[in-house]
């Protein structure tokens, strides 16, 4: 049987040890009229060999793509080391370190993460990890609406220019708390959110500011005065940030006078496969003195009774296993597993070498879009410096442009007409450091081509 | 030694990253890292060597039984895994039009259906990506009904004293009153403290069927009688479907909307702490609410479906699509299994933990509830021990380490003082069974005769018992040079 070792003599030596004549008897406290005799709709099972044609037929279907697609999944090359020692079964296939003593290996490698994540955003901690960079997101808000806690109705004024998911994620998660969210309009020219421009705030009910880093246009946000606003006007700052980018950019710690308060986001640039979106991590910092509002597990060292270095969750009186109604999240599982492959992925990158992979995409990326300029028809649509994405807009709807390209193998990017009709011509664009010379100049030939061909068949 | 600690400035592993990257020229200075943050600077082999050296500092399914009730740790089958992580699937950008995802598409879809006939409901969402996040969606999809009908007035859930920690959590966060209601002394919901507190103030209940007490809640139908009648809905926490899989369904037990935990039923691999991955199933009066995007099927091309094709949806949960590598693997593991093979997971999970109940019984441990039939789980206490010997769970668990088995849950439920509850799941043999039953014996025994030994106990593992006060008091959760 399917990963069953049991032989028939094991099944009854065992029922006579129970003292039943069948194993359906074990079933008996389940009411008869509840009882089902089979799941016979669901088809028989296949071997290994059979589904392994089958799921390889499908990889196919969904493989091969040049991807010039960002908008918070990132390609990046991944070391071969990183999913070998990840797959490795010690880390694969344990769970929660509860038991501690026989979790060193998970919990050591955690505190290490906690480390590493903590100095990327120039704060003072991080915790284990979330579900995804929107859940995270929307974990920030909750945790600074309980750190700021004058607010009689509070409101968060949210970027108008954050990646759509993330806003309607936290719509879904935090609508329930009765908090406000408020969209603050980005620049029509920048694609950014200007200081001059933000709204007056005249009572004590904006607990917090969420800012991205870059934005979802790929744009870059004066974050220092962004974050001196917040400040002045007794509110926290959220940033949402890309981990590679902050390798190169101003880490959150750092922004305007006193810091960022939170900095959360998606991890899966570090190491993660694209994967059909899943299963990633969200990254949650912060300053020292909200540590106690965070969501999620934490790792502390401490020592053993003969003094040695150990490693154990701690401050765990936040979590629902213990304080249930009154934890700071209902969170439990998390995604331990992609931040165990973030975590040797950042040891073998380095700083150096997380900077050069921010590096190469931005140079990659500014490359794109100086032969994409030049192509003519096309303009760039907003007008300020960009880390590795950007929005061109083209003469003709975006989804044409996609599908020309995806006949070529290219994954051009982003539509953005799902967003608003005012962006009905424009695609989002996003070049790693996975892309070569020769892969930009083949995209810019492919835009080129597909112009020529929309205006001969309209011409005609 | 920590990875931080093998670090020599100036050392690094060049092949990794990009050679020749540019400085840029048109970022303005004001928006640019002055100093690099503190990482590791090792060589490859450092690297590989540090952490391939934790992890045999780790208890797995791969290399100990781990009877961690209410986890179902079941071993995760290798070809899923390496199937789930070929290079297309990999590759594959969750905005990827749909012609070019009908790979994934399939299969999430296939789930779906799947997932559906195990339950009893009509309707399935993959996009919650852990038990928590699927009981926030069904909670938050009875909030949402509720108001779509104008019924303002439902503030309260019901929640069973012996429940998960993450159910009261999940009602709080959906903006909830928790109503504890008490289980009697047979295991079962005390029938008349719920009919007491049922009302129009009441939103639904929250029930684990069999419950976290490893037994079967007879009274189920009577329970979904007096709930419904009152006006609120069930929802069904899926932690413990490995019990009951072909056996009964949620869906006619009476429950409206469940999460099913693919990382215990469905095999998928726990990580060290996840992924795992909490698909919600509803019936038909709940459907409409379910969180997108799900996958629509027209009989020839698989699709999203989300605000356009479901308007009542409680929205999005996450950025894309929940965990879909674990997607995968669930669809991978179940079509591996077949309908027959899925209904024999329950039954040997279950003749498992009925074994080893039987077992320990004979060899004078106490049961919890010793004239109930264990589910896949079940549930003993050491009160006497503890008493007699001055032996607690805690030092018992700690001594099974030293034995080179993982602790069973301990202390949960909280109803149960000085209690495991131990899932032993379908995937262990005989012979792992009877070796545990062994250990057991001889750790009572030294409690007897020797109870320093247990009480100082873990002896044999890289870390002697830890301060966890001290961890607690004095925080040091990163490391600083």
């Amino acid at each position: 049987m399917p990963f069953i070792p049991h032989t028939e003599d094991d099944v009854q030596a065992m029922l006579d040890t129970i003292g039943v004549q069948h194993i359906n008897v074990l079933f008996d406290e389940i009411p008869e009229n509840l009882r089902i005799h089979d799941l016979n709709v669901i088809e028989s099972g296949l071997n290994e060999m059979t589904i392994a044609r089958d799921m390889k037929a499908r990889a196919l279907k969904d493989g091969g793509l040049a991807c010039f697609v960002g908008a918070g999944a990132y390609e990046h090359h991944i070391p071969a080391a990183v999913w070998q020692i990840t797959s490795r079964g010690e880390f694969l296939t344990a769970y929660t370190p509860y038991q501690a003593e026989a979790s060193q290996g998970t919990l050591q490698l955690l505190y290490e993460y906690q480390t590493m994540m903590a100095n990327l955003m120039g704060l003072d901690v991080s915790n284990a990890s979330l579900y995804d960079g929107a859940s995270a997101l929307a974990e920030a808000v909750l945790m600074a609406t309980r750190a700021n806690t004058g607010a009689k109705e509070p409101r968060i004024l949210i970027a108008g220019n954050l990646h759509p998911h993330y806003r309607k994620t936290v719509e879904t998660l935090v609508r329930p708390q009765g908090i406000v969210l408020e969209t603050l309009a980005y620049d029509e020219k920048t694609g950014s959110i200007v200081r001059e421009r933000l709204p007056t705030i005249q009572h004590q009910d904006v607990v917090a500011l969420i800012i991205n880093q870059p934005n979802f246009f790929g744009g870059l946000e004066d974050v220092d005065a962004l974050t001196d606003w917040a400040h002045e006007h007794q509110a926290l700052v959220i940033g949402v940030v890309n981990p590679i980018a902050m390798a190169l950019l101003k880490e959150p710690g750092s922004w305007g006078k006193s810091g960022a308060d939170i900095a959360c986001g998606e991890g899966q640039p570090l190491g993660i496969p694209l994967a059909s979106g899943g299963p990633y991590f969200g990254f949650l910092c912060t300053k020292m003195e909200y540590v106690r509002q965070m969501p999620g597990r934490l790792i502390g060292r401490t020592v053993d009774q003969e003094g040695n270095i150990g490693f154990s969750l701690t401050l765990q009186a936040r979590e629902q296993h213990i304080r249930r109604a009154k934890a700071t999240s209902n969170i439990c599982t998390n995604q331990g597993l992609a931040v165990t492959a973030a975590t040797i992925y950042m040891s073998l990158l380095g700083a150096s070498g997380l900077a050069d992979v921010a590096k190469a995409s931005h140079a990659n990326a500014k490359a794109l879009c100086d032969g994409l300029k030049a192509v003519p028809g096309i303009r760039l649509r907003f007008n300020a410096p960009f880390f590795h994405e950007f929005v061109i807009e083209c003469p003709c709807a975006a989804d044409v442009l996609v599908q020309a390209l995806l006949k070529q193998g290219i994954l051009a990017g982003l539509d953005l007409s799902i967003l608003s009709p005012e962006l009905s011509r424009c695609l989002l664009v996003c070049v790693t450091e996975t892309k070569t010379k020769a892969d930009i100049e083949v995209y810019v030939d492919a835009v080129k081509q597909a112009l020529l061909n929309i205006s001969s068949a309209t011409t005609v | 030694m920590l990875i931080f600690e093998l670090s020599s400035p100036g050392r690094r592993s060049h092949l990794q990253a990009p050679s020749c990257a540019p400085e840029p020229t048109d970022i303005p200075a004001a928006y640019l890292r002055v100093k690099k943050p503190v990482f590791p600077e090792v060589s490859e082999l450092q690297v590989v060597r540090h952490y391939t050296t934790l992890s045999r500092k780790n208890f797995s399914i791969d290399t100990q039984f781990y009877p961690l009730g209410s986890c179902t740790m079941k071993y995760n089958p290798r070809g899923v895994h390496q199937l789930a992580s070929l290079e297309g699937f990999l590759q594959h950008h969750p905005l990827t039009p749909v012609s070019h995802s009908q790979g994934y598409l399939q299969s999430a879809y296939e789930l779906q259906t799947i997932l559906a006939e195990v339950t009893g409901l009509s309707s399935v969402s993959l996009t919650p990506m852990a038990g928590a996040q699927g009981e926030f969606a069904g909670v938050a999809m009875i909030r949402a009904y509720h108001l779509s009908r104008g019924d303002t007035a439902r503030q309260e859930f019901l929640v069973p004293d012996a429940a998960h920690g993450t159910n009261p959590a999940t009602a709080v966060m959906c903006g909830f009153k928790i109503k504890e209601i008490p289980t009697d002394k047979s295991g079962d919901v005390d029938l008349e403290a719920l009919r007491v507190a049922v009302g129009p103030h009441t939103a639904g209940i929250m029930l684990t069927n069999p419950s976290t007490l490893g037994v079967f809640e007879r009274q189920i139908r009577e329970i979904a009688k007096i709930v419904h009648a009152a006006g609120g809905l069930l929802y069904y926490d899926g932690a413990n479907l490995n019990a009951i899989l072909g056996k009964c369904r949620p869906g006619d037990m009476g429950f409206d909307v469940m999460h099913i935990n693919l990382h215990k039923t469905f095999a998928t691999p726990h990580g060290g702490g996840g992924p795992g991955s909490g698909p919600v199933a509803a019936n038909d009066r709940l459907k409409p609410f379910l969180p997108i995007p799900t996958v629509g099927f027209d009989g020839k091309h698989y699709r999203w479906l989300n605000e356009k094709d479901c308007p009542q949806s409680i929205g999005r949960l996450s950025a894309f699509m929940g965990n879909a590598g674990i997607i995968l693997r669930a669809n991978i593991y179940a079509r591996l299994l077949g309908g027959e093979g899925l209904c024999r997971v329950a039954e040997y999970a279950t003749l498992n933990a009925n074994y080893l109940m039987a077992r320990l019984k004979q060899a004078g441990f106490t049961l919890a509830f010793p004239d109930r039939r264990a589910s896949h789980e079940f549930i003993i206490t050491f009160k006497k021990e503890a008493k007699t010997f001055g032996v607690t769970a805690k030092d018992i668990a700690k001594r099974l380490l030293d034995f080179g088995v993982h602790a069973p849950t301990t202390y949960f439920p909280l109803l149960v003082p000085e209690c495991f509850l131990i899932e032993p799941t379908e995937t262990e043999s005989k012979q792992e069974l009877d070796n545990f039953v062994d250990i057991l014996i001889t750790i009572l025994k030294e409690a007897e005769v020797s109870p320093e030994i247990v009480k100082q106990a873990p002896h044999r593992l890289p870390v002697r018992r830890l301060d966890d006060l001290k961890a607690a008091r004095e925080l040091d959760l990163k490391w600083r040079e």
